[in-house]
């Protein structure tokens, strides 16, 4: 019996992670955006919604309104506070949906083997065969604008890469010893996959799914911006960022505003998924 | 011999699930293809002209097998917007899209490689610090914002480049002028942000693994120069900082949608506006087609001088 027990893996994983001061960072600035999400109409100083035609593109610093106000007037940092909601609601569920269905379509795959999995990772090399942006817009554009077509659209983009990875994964667990003497002392294959699979591929394509939330709110966001996704009056920040550009040369800095907002949630949710990786110690 | 042939043959049901896939996407779109050009008050009769002539009124499956049959032939259709032949205009914009993906490519390879390379040679210096900072910065910045800040500066507060177009007085032919060259800019820096960002980022781990790498410790107990290794570590790093390259070509190719509204640039992402916002289903079907199966052939054409530069991938 060895005298002190070895540190459990989750354990090393939440102290590699606190000594990341970046990852931190970044956490910290996710955590704040999802909070102004929930929050956001207690927030926010002033009606998103109210226009008025006398305060149309007040510069910033404006009495009354801090970050200036919109082409209709209505107030920017309510907007902006307001929109979080939306966009991150956009950029984050696709990214969730996609790791429930790709993980158990690429799990499948690369458990079962052989003809199951050629039907399913065929299938999946066809999506997998364009670029993503190409699809995303396409599908949404062949779909028509609205909310609920364009998380379809980010989904189906996001299901062939997570898919890949998680057969990747899953085929080289699948070779190890211990599944092999789970077989052997007669388990099922239902539970080996719940017991021995999945603690050992969830880790990570979650950490891969992860890196996709900053590509999926770029493009949510971009499909509102090109008229594809939110509709007005509704405050999301690419679709703000669409509106405005008709004011880049009266107020530049106001119309620039909306994508700020995208970047900073971008690149922190980059920065967050490298932290997980490396503390959970997962080779791409 | 036998890899190449594989390769090709392998990619052929990809090719044809990509057209499948482009057929169904448009079909299953909800609302009838010819609203666009109908007038409200239309005969049943004409509507039903229409639909033969289009040949939206036979089965699915007769239709997109007369639509592969006539692509396979250079034929996509007519657009229902312009009356023009989908193949003149998608080749048109596809000409001014290759061109502006290129030049970024080529502006995000030099700049990409460069950072990525001396990240990955004196790691965790400030350099490193600096191109690591830059490679999460071009992956993460929403490009079309970019293009804004950039029309913004450039174009509204200092007035040296101009915002939109890709030409003077808004002409679609290109010409190596310094007219046209001042129009591609701002567009070309703003597209090729991706690309330099991933680029460094696979170069730097690259040049950091290979350098731990035995054989490069032999070289140097060898006694070989530290030039001589540079050679050794750009061999090596080549392939798969071309292949990298290219993908990122298909890539923008494809997603050059967003920067062409914000720039107006006459391309394929323009056409694809227009396609979707005016229902044009025969346009939007060809550029989505003809947009696919190059990104799919460029994959092939990267795998083949992939395999060409490192035999050891042919064996895997």
């Amino acid at each position: 019996m060895p005298a002190e027990r070895s540190e459990g893996y989750w354990r090393g994983v939440g102290r590699r992670f606190v000594q990341d001061r970046l990852a931190l960072g970044a956490a910290a600035v996710v955590a704040a955006l999802v909070l102004m999400a929930l929050l956001g109409s207690w927030l926010a100083p002033a009606d998103p919604f109210q226009a008025s035609m006398l305060k149309r593109l007040k510069p910033i610093g404006t009495e009354g309104f801090p970050l200036g106000t919109d082409e209709l007037g209505r107030d920017m940092l309510s907007r902006l506070i307001v929109g979080a909601r939306l966009s991150l609601f956009m950029g984050i569920t696709p990214v969730i949906v996609a790791f429930v269905i790709g993980s158990t379509l690429g799990v499948v795959a690369g458990y079962s083997g052989g003809l199951v999995n050629s039907v399913i990772m065929r299938t999946i090399d066809v999506f997998y065969a364009f670029p993503s942006v190409l699809l995303a817009i396409a599908l949404s554009g062949a779909l028509g604008a609205g909310i609920f077509n364009a998380l379809l659209s980010l989904t189906i983009v996001f299901i062939p890469p997570i898919a890949r990875v998680a057969e990747s994964v899953t085929t080289q667990v699948r070779n190890r010893d211990f599944v092999e003497a789970a077989r052997a002392s007669g388990a099922a294959a239902f539970t080996i996959v719940r017991v021995h699979v999945l603690g050992n591929v969830l880790g990570p394509i979650f950490v891969y799914a992860t890196s996709l939330i900053s590509v999926s709110m770029i493009l949510a966001s971009g499909l509102s911006f090109l008229g594809l996704g939110v509709k007005p009056p509704q405050p999301e920040w690419g679709l703000m960022l669409n509106t405005l550009r008709t004011a880049i040369y009266t107020q530049p800095w106001i119309a620039a505003l909306p994508g700020v907002m995208i970047f900073i949630t971008s690149i922190s949710f980059n920065l967050l998924s490298d932290g997980l990786r490396s503390a959970m110690e997962v080779r791409q | 011999m036998g890899f190449l042939l594989r390769r090709v043959l392998l990619s052929l049901p990809i090719m044809l699930g990509v057209a499948l896939v482009c057929f169904a996407l448009v079909h299953l779109a909800p609302g009838d293809p010819l609203v666009s050009v109908l007038p409200p008050d239309a005969s049943a009769a004409l509507q039903e002209q229409l639909r033969q002539l289009y040949g939206f009124d036979r089965s699915y499956p007769e239709q997109f097998l007369s639509w592969i049959w006539r692509a396979l032939q250079g034929d996509l259709g007519t657009s229902i917007a312009t009356n023009r032949p989908v193949s003149a205009e998608v080749m048109k914009a596809v000409s001014n899209t290759f061109m502006l993906a290129c030049v970024a490519t080529a502006i995000g390879f030099v700049l990409g490689a460069l950072s990525g390379f001396v990240a990955g040679y004196f790691r965790n210096s400030w350099v490193d610090r600096l191109a690591t900072t830059l490679a999460v910065v071009g992956v993460s910045v929403p490009h079309y914002w970019l293009g804004m800040v950039l029309v913004i500066i450039f174009s509204s507060q200092l007035m040296w480049l101009p915002a939109t177009g890709a030409g003077p007085g808004g002409s679609s032919d290109w010409t190596w002028d310094w007219e046209h060259v001042k129009h591609l800019i701002l567009p070309a820096l703003t597209m090729s942000v991706i690309p330099m960002g991933i680029i460094a980022r696979t170069l730097r781990a690259l040049v950091a693994e290979i350098l731990a790498q035995e054989f490069i410790v032999g070289l140097r107990a060898k006694g070989m120069t530290e030039l001589g290794i540079f050679f050794h570590v750009v061999k090596n790093a080549a392939p798969t900082a071309l292949a990298v390259m290219g993908l990122q070509l298909g890539y923008l190719l494809g997603g050059s949608i967003l920067i062409e509204t914000v720039f107006s640039w006459p391309g394929t992402g323009f056409l694809l506006n227009s396609a979707i916002f005016q229902r044009d289903l025969p346009l939007l079907q060809g550029t989505i087609l003809v947009l696919a199966l190059f990104f799919v052939v460029l994959n092939l054409i990267v795998d083949m001088i992939q395999s060409a530069l490192d035999p050891r991938i042919q064996r895997s």
